[in-house]
């Protein structure tokens, strides 16, 4: 690259990027009251309300899909056509039209998506709920976004590939591969909305947590990890820890992720052999998921006093921090022995919430304050004040949330496997569910903290692209900490 | 390298590149990030060589510890039916329920069986301890509806009330008003004369007599009810379906008829006299 090039500016999509980041804030904000409503109907279940729209099982794929795919894939969309134009220096394949094409598409996809749920209409696989007709239209949407990405790096301006574009592409290769295999549906009729999977039995057990588990690795550990490589650097003005590690573990992670579905199916018919793969792949996955948080943390080398005066900051590193403890956890719980007490408990609920409330929503809560000032060219955001507010709100709600289900999902493990002295159960199911109600309490006012505390960024956000400034007492560094810089 | 860029604040060397104002270090391996993951793929192979790991196209490499988690289910199974056998489940198996709750070693194992029977299975209608509830008879009280001696229990757990079943419990009470074999003044006369049967007021002649004519056939002469014919006691101001004349009114004008399946078939025979004896305990057995 010559300096002429360097110097020569690029005109970026950018409509398409803040269209993306306002669908965020607005499925975040659905997802989480969804989760914080169906919290509350496990604690009390009269809030059913005895109608059939409104039951838990309906309502629970609308949380799960509202979170993970419209809250996580609008940021995961935003933040990679943001970044992939940066890196590159190349304007986004297709330009704005595209980028409409994938928005509404998208948003498409999510309404017929949760609306099908409310109605009673899924194919009853966990995060693979919608129909034939949904899964069309994703699927063309995200072939779409494949070119705009590819071909976006393709014609970059930039020698190398910068890492965060590595993670965005394998998680949008692989995002499409699990989609088409878990999703291979025959619809009874063309005017109908019901289909049934070409797998059967235990085989489509497997093809279902082989898709259900990396979409855990590749849409929420991997697109996540290509953000985090833009926007902590970004955010710290530090350059990346360690380019070696960031080669090694995101090879050995995408090699590895993609074997350890079978822990989800330990003692069930699946066969021994392949549950032996995915508790053996799920342990070796440990390191090259830490990988990512050293990486994350340790571009703060220097620069930690930052922590003290940059609240954004500090959500992107707690959301690094909770992905170093999941990723531990996960590994753990792969472990047949482990399994078998924590299976089917709530300590799984638990450990999904600490990945998705502590890791994927902290550093998405981290790239919109970071994003929004951007893409409205405001100097600031409103209030790095709220920031805070809303850092400490939302992690004491992670806080209750994880150790609530920690407690009830060992309880109930416990509980289900206590035999009393002349070899019988001990507890009845109905008196293991009657033990969680305290647990589902806490869990769900963690779950209104969390609510409250992304109410404050909405506000924070809406002020932001207003171009306001709230005055507030700014943060200073320390004085020991500036003579030290 | 022709130049060499070096971070300033840590001294460390970068890669030279740059996109978009980030630049990247080149910090080696975390030594210890390094060999934690020798250490996980070493025990992974281990544990492939240990355990059933690789297919082939007609089965898997089982490992040198020969495990099967379908044998060792098994066989803790075996072990648990032996260890059953030899304390208590022949016995079980051939004696009656009467016999078996004569015997206070075997008593005890009816009692904490039958106790989760109970409670996973008979519970969400019957309540945890048997209390009941509106519609749903009490099973803690002496009042039977078909009897409550372990043989009278142990058919109506076994067939269930208006179930189906060939040998259910069934009692089909007239719709008296519904299908207009009473009069509603009838029916107000005779439901007073029910609540007078209790100790309540308002009984009346005519009351009497429509009783005597419809009702005394089944609920006796006295209201005191008949097992055999599952009809209940009106007298012992126990009342399956809401007490008070407006209950009765309701009751003599459309009666509803409670449906409890039968339970053979879905419990073992074992399971069914642990939980028919855990029932007798509860209160009211005869």
């Amino acid at each position: 690259m010559n300096q002429a090039t360097t110097a020569q500016a690029v005109e970026y999509c950018e409509g398409v990027v803040k269209k993306f980041t306002i669908a965020t804030v607005f499925w975040g904000v659905i997802g989480f009251l969804a989760g914080t409503f169906i919290a509350f109907q496990l604690a009390f279940p009269a809030l059913n309300l005895g109608l059939e729209w409104t039951t838990f099982g309906r309502l629970r794929p609308v949380h799960t899909s509202a979170v993970i795919f419209a809250f996580g894939g609008n940021i995961l969309f935003a933040s990679s056509l943001y970044v992939v134009q940066r890196t590159t220096r190349a304007r986004l394949f297709g330009g704005e039209g595209m980028g409409n094409f994938l928005f509404w598409g998208f948003q498409a996809v999510i309404v017929l998506a949760a609306s099908g749920y409310v109605l009673g209409i899924t194919q009853g696989k966990e995060y693979a709920e919608p129909e034939w007709y949904v899964d069309l239209l994703l699927t063309v949407v995200w072939v779409a976004y494949l070119i705009a990405f590819a071909g976006t790096v393709i014609k970059r301006r930039e020698s190398h590939i910068y890492v965060a574009n590595w993670f965005y592409l394998a998680f949008i290769l692989v995002i499409a591969m699990l989609h088409l295999g878990n999703n291979l549906t025959i619809p009874v009729s063309l005017t109908g909305t019901k289909s049934y999977i070409v797998w059967a039995g235990v085989q489509d057990a497997m093809t279902q947590w082989w898709y259900g588990h990396n979409a855990v690795g590749f849409f929420l550990t991997a697109g996540f990890l290509g953000m985090m490589y833009y926007f902590i650097p970004k955010q710290a003005d530090r350059p990346v820890y360690s380019y070696r590690l960031s080669i090694v573990h995101f090879w050995t992670l995408v090699f590895l992720y993609i074997w350890a579905g079978p822990h989800h199916l330990h003692y069930t018919a699946l066969p021994d052999w392949a549950q032996t793969l995915g508790m053996v792949f799920s342990v070796m996955l440990w390191m090259p998921s830490w990988g990512g948080m050293i990486n994350g943390i340790m571009t703060l080398s220097g620069a930690w006093h930052k922590l003290r005066t940059d609240p954004v900051l500090r959500f992107m590193v707690t959301s690094v921090a909770f992905y170093g403890m999941s990723t531990f956890e996960g590994p753990v719980m792969s472990i047949k022995a482990v399994n078998s007490l924590s299976h089917y408990t709530d300590w799984t609920v638990g450990h999904v919430h600490s990945g998705a409330l502590g890791w994927v929503a902290f550093i998405s809560f981290g790239t919109l304050y970071y994003l929004v000032p951007a893409l409205w060219k405001r100097q600031r955001l409103y209030s790095l004040r709220l920031v805070t507010h809303h850092f400490w709100i939302s992690t004491l709600g992670i806080v209750l949330y994880i150790t609530a289900m920690w407690i009830s999902g060992i309880l109930q493990g416990l509980m289900w496997r206590a035999y009393d002295s002349l070899g019988f159960l001990q507890y009845s199911f109905i008196e293991t569910v009657e033990a969680m109600h305290p647990f589902y309490v806490i869990r769900a006012s963690g779950g209104v903290l969390f609510v409250i505390g992304a109410l404050i960024m909405v506000y924070n956000l809406w002020k932001t692209a207003k171009g306001e400034l709230r005055s507030e007492k700014a943060f200073e560094d320390a004085p020991h900490a500036v003579t030290a810089g | 390298m022709a130049q060499v860029d070096k971070d300033a604040l840590t001294g460390t060397e970068t890669t030279g590149h740059e996109w978009d104002g980030i630049k990247e270090l080149n910090t080696p391996l975390p030594k210890w990030w390094l060999y934690t993951l020798y250490v996980t793929v070493i025990w992974a192979v281990g544990y492939c060589i240990a355990m059933p790991s690789v297919p082939w196209l007609s089965g898997y490499t089982k490992g040198v510890l020969g495990y099967s988690s379908r044998a060792n289910h098994n066989a803790e199974l075996a072990d648990v039916k032996a260890q059953r056998a030899s304390t208590w489940l022949t016995k079980f198996e051939a004696g009656s329920a009467a016999e078996i709750a004569k015997d206070s070693d075997l008593l005890q194992y009816a009692m904490a069986g039958g106790r989760v029977i109970f409670a996973e299975n008979c519970a969400p209608c019957h309540g945890s301890g048997g209390q009941g509830a509106q519609s749903f008879p009490v099973l803690a009280d002496d009042d039977w509806l078909w009897g409550g001696t372990l043989e009278a229990i142990e058919t109506t757990i076994r067939h269930g009330i208006r179930s189906g079943d060939d040998d259910a419990r069934v009692s089909d009470m007239p719709a008296y008003g519904r299908d207009e074999l009473l009069q509603p003044a009838q029916i107000q006369a005779v439901a007073d004369y029910v609540v007078s049967l209790g100790g309540g007021g308002g009984g009346s002649e005519a009351g009497k007599a429509v009783f005597d004519e419809n009702c005394a056939a089944c609920h006796g002469e006295k209201g005191m009810g008949m097992q055999d014919l599952g009809a209940p006691n009106l007298t012992d101001a126990i009342w399956l379906y809401g007490s008070g004349r407006d209950a009765i009114i309701r009751q003599v004008t459309a009666p509803k008829h409670g449906v409890m399946p039968a339970w053979a078939g879905r419990l073992d025979d074992v399971s069914i006299k642990q939980v028919t004896i855990y029932v007798h305990s509860l209160g009211g057995g005869k």
